[in-house]
């Protein structure tokens, strides 16, 4: 189990440390930073005078530690767009909105799935579960930036009954959580239906219905409890799932996150800011990967490497 | 003996049945085939023939006019026009060539990509398996939305890097399919006569072993076509795409967002074409594993 752990852990160092390297020879091969830095009539002396200044004349590989060093304190640089701001500054004064953002999706899809997972489930092929069919597939077929669009088109738009974009009130939450919740409702039904058909056809159950539980009790209580594990570990994939929701969902709502900076930053070329992004966003995902791997071997004893 | 009396539908059903028809996987998707031909492959392949219009150069005199069957739209704009006057429907049926091309280009490099380096892993083993795989759990478990974010920061928008985006997200999965059934094959007969006939490891590799895991690669790239044409609209729609003033259609949903209030049909049928397009490929996809690779169960 350690030695799982730790494999683990270390391929996730590893996969950052790969981004970490991404993210820097992309920043190098856009070019020269003193032609940034300097203004065009700047001298020779001049220039050897700021790479010097900034360690632009040392080794490529003693800059990329040099890097790596800041980028461990958690130091990117300034940004080139919001003069007066560091990187990562604005990376965590975003944080808490797309986080809040993430937790409502999560809740409502949770919300969602379980109840709708367990029905489609305990009514199997009928038009119930077909309904749930559909869902699942248009959950993997539609577009979120446009269903976003279409949702603010009708009840924002039409209805008039919440508000277009930004953020403030919880009504201002509503369509983008609703957008962004939409993909995990659509494949957690489908994982919480397929592990419920699997209990529900087991022993345990039957014996329960012998001994007469009422029947919402075997299905909300005996059965639930079992088939929630295989949904657990689908927040790995989930998390993926909001790291690239946020980032589009957040710039169709305008709603001020991480996801909408990344996207500012990237139409600004503001490569600073970019990178404080990825490497914060990469960490996080990497953790809940690593967290819900963990999880899952301790829950399901056959996962070993 | 009784005749069977046909037993009355309610006329409710009649409709569901015929929508859980379409819907389902076992049988052939016909529909899901007509509707990507429609939208994908002859737009695709003829745009130049099939569109009434320049998909670049709008006229201004017929800014922003709604569809035939609004008030005030014409037959000339089947599905209305944007805000610089070009036709809706041209620009998706030129968009379908972009999706076309982004999804085949991405696909095809991705592909060989991993092909080969699934090929080398299995058949070597050891250490090459090692590395390779390594590599493919790491790709496995980076944020493709990042790393696209971060390729476009620092090269700028173009057909290039998108995909070079997309080939770095799917190549780890062709490799590990491969180098899975490779690890099988290897074990069979002809595989050990081929080598005591004394051919090379390239000829075992390429001539042996590829034509046997061919059957599973065209359904691993169908099933991806999707999730192409759905990752090259977002990053579009982001501005982390196709660069304008082509014609694509997550280009064209973010054209149509500022404009949804007035002239909602910007937004909304490039959206729908993409919409059908996703949902017609995963069933075709779906249809392609059940029926030519049936260990694909899980991807």
């Amino acid at each position: 189990m350690q030695r799982y752990i730790l494999i683990r852990f270390l391929q996730c160092l590893l996969a950052l440390w790969v981004m970490s390297v991404i993210v820097f020879s992309l920043a190098r091969m856009t070019g020269d930073p003193l032609d940034v830095l300097l203004p065009m009539e700047a001298g020779e002396g001049e220039r050897e005078r700021v790479a010097h200044h900034w360690g632009l004349d040392r080794p490529l590989y003693e800059q990329y530690f040099v890097f790596l060093g800041k980028a461990l304190k958690g130091d990117f640089g300034n940004s080139w767009k919001w003069q007066g701001h560091t990187a990562m500054g604005l990376v965590i004064e975003r944080l808490p909105a797309t986080l809040e953002l993430a937790g409502v999706a999560i809740a409502i899809s949770v919300m969602l799935a379980l109840p709708f997972g367990v029905l489609t489930a305990v009514w199997k092929d009928t038009l119930f579960d077909s309904l749930g069919k559909i869902v699942a597939l248009l959950g993997q077929s539609l577009p979120s930036f446009w269903l976003g669009i279409v949702l603010m088109w009708i009840f924002a738009v039409h209805l008039g009954w919440l508000p277009t974009s930004g953020r403030g009130s919880w009504y201002h939450m509503i369509l983008p959580a609703v957008c962004l919740g939409w993909f995990q409702v659509a494949a957690m039904m489908r994982l919480v239906r397929s592990s419920m058909l699997d209990v529900l056809d087991s022993e345990f159950v039957k014996l329960t219905r012998v001994k007469g539980l009422p029947e919402w009790k075997v299905v909300w209580k005996h059965c639930l409890r079992n088939a929630a594990i295989a949904p657990l570990t689908y927040f790995a994939v989930t998390a993926g799932v909001l790291i690239t929701g946020s980032v589009v969902i957040e710039s169709v709502f305008a709603w001020p996150g991480t996801g909408l900076l990344a996207v500012d930053a990237v139409r600004a070329r503001d490569f600073q800011v970019v990178q404080a992004i990825v490497i914060v966003f990469s960490s996080v995902f990497l953790m809940v990967n690593l967290f819900v791997d963990i999880l899952y071997a301790y829950i399901d004893p056959r996962i070993r490497y | 003996m009784a005749l069977a009396i046909p037993q009355q539908v309610p006329w409710y059903l009649t409709p569901l049945r015929l929508l859980r028809g379409i819907f389902q996987v076992r049988r052939f998707p016909g529909v899901a085939m007509i509707i990507l031909v429609f939208l994908l492959v002859i737009p695709g392949l003829f745009a130049e023939w099939v569109a009434p219009h320049d998909p670049i150069k709008g006229s201004l005199a017929a800014r922003l006019k709604p569809p035939m069957w609004e008030k005030g739209g014409t037959s000339t704009y089947p599905l209305g026009t944007d805000k610089v006057g070009r036709d809706v429907l041209s620009r998706i049926i030129y968009g379908a060539r972009v999706s076309l091309r982004v999804s085949l280009e991405a696909i095809i490099v991705s592909g060989v990509i991993g092909t080969t380096l699934g090929l080398l892993a299995g058949y070597f083993g050891g250490r090459i398996d090692g590395f390779i795989m390594r590599l493919v759990d790491i790709s496995l478990g980076l944020p493709i939305i990042l790393i696209a974010l971060v390729f476009v920061a620092a090269l700028g928008p173009s057909f290039a890097t998108m995909n070079a985006v997309i080939t770095v997200a799917l190549w780890s999965r062709y490799a590990r399919q491969v180098r899975g059934e490779v690890l099988s094959i290897k074990q069979r007969d002809f595989i050990a006569r081929a080598r005591v006939a004394g051919a090379s490891h390239l000829r075992i590799m390429f001539r042996y072993l590829l034509p046997n895991v061919v059957n599973s690669l065209i359904v691993l790239a169908t099933l991806q076509v999707g999730f192409v044409i759905l990752l090259e609209s977002s990053l579009s729609f982001l501005g982390a795409g196709i660069p304008r003033p082509t014609p694509a259609w997550g280009l064209m949903v973010a054209d149509g967002r500022e404009l949804i209030v007035t002239a909602w049909w910007i937004a909304m049928f490039p959206g729908l074409a993409i919409m059908l397009t996703v949902l017609s490929m995963n069933l075709v996809g779906d249809w392609l594993r059940d029926h030519l690779d049936p260990k694909l169960k899980n991807v």
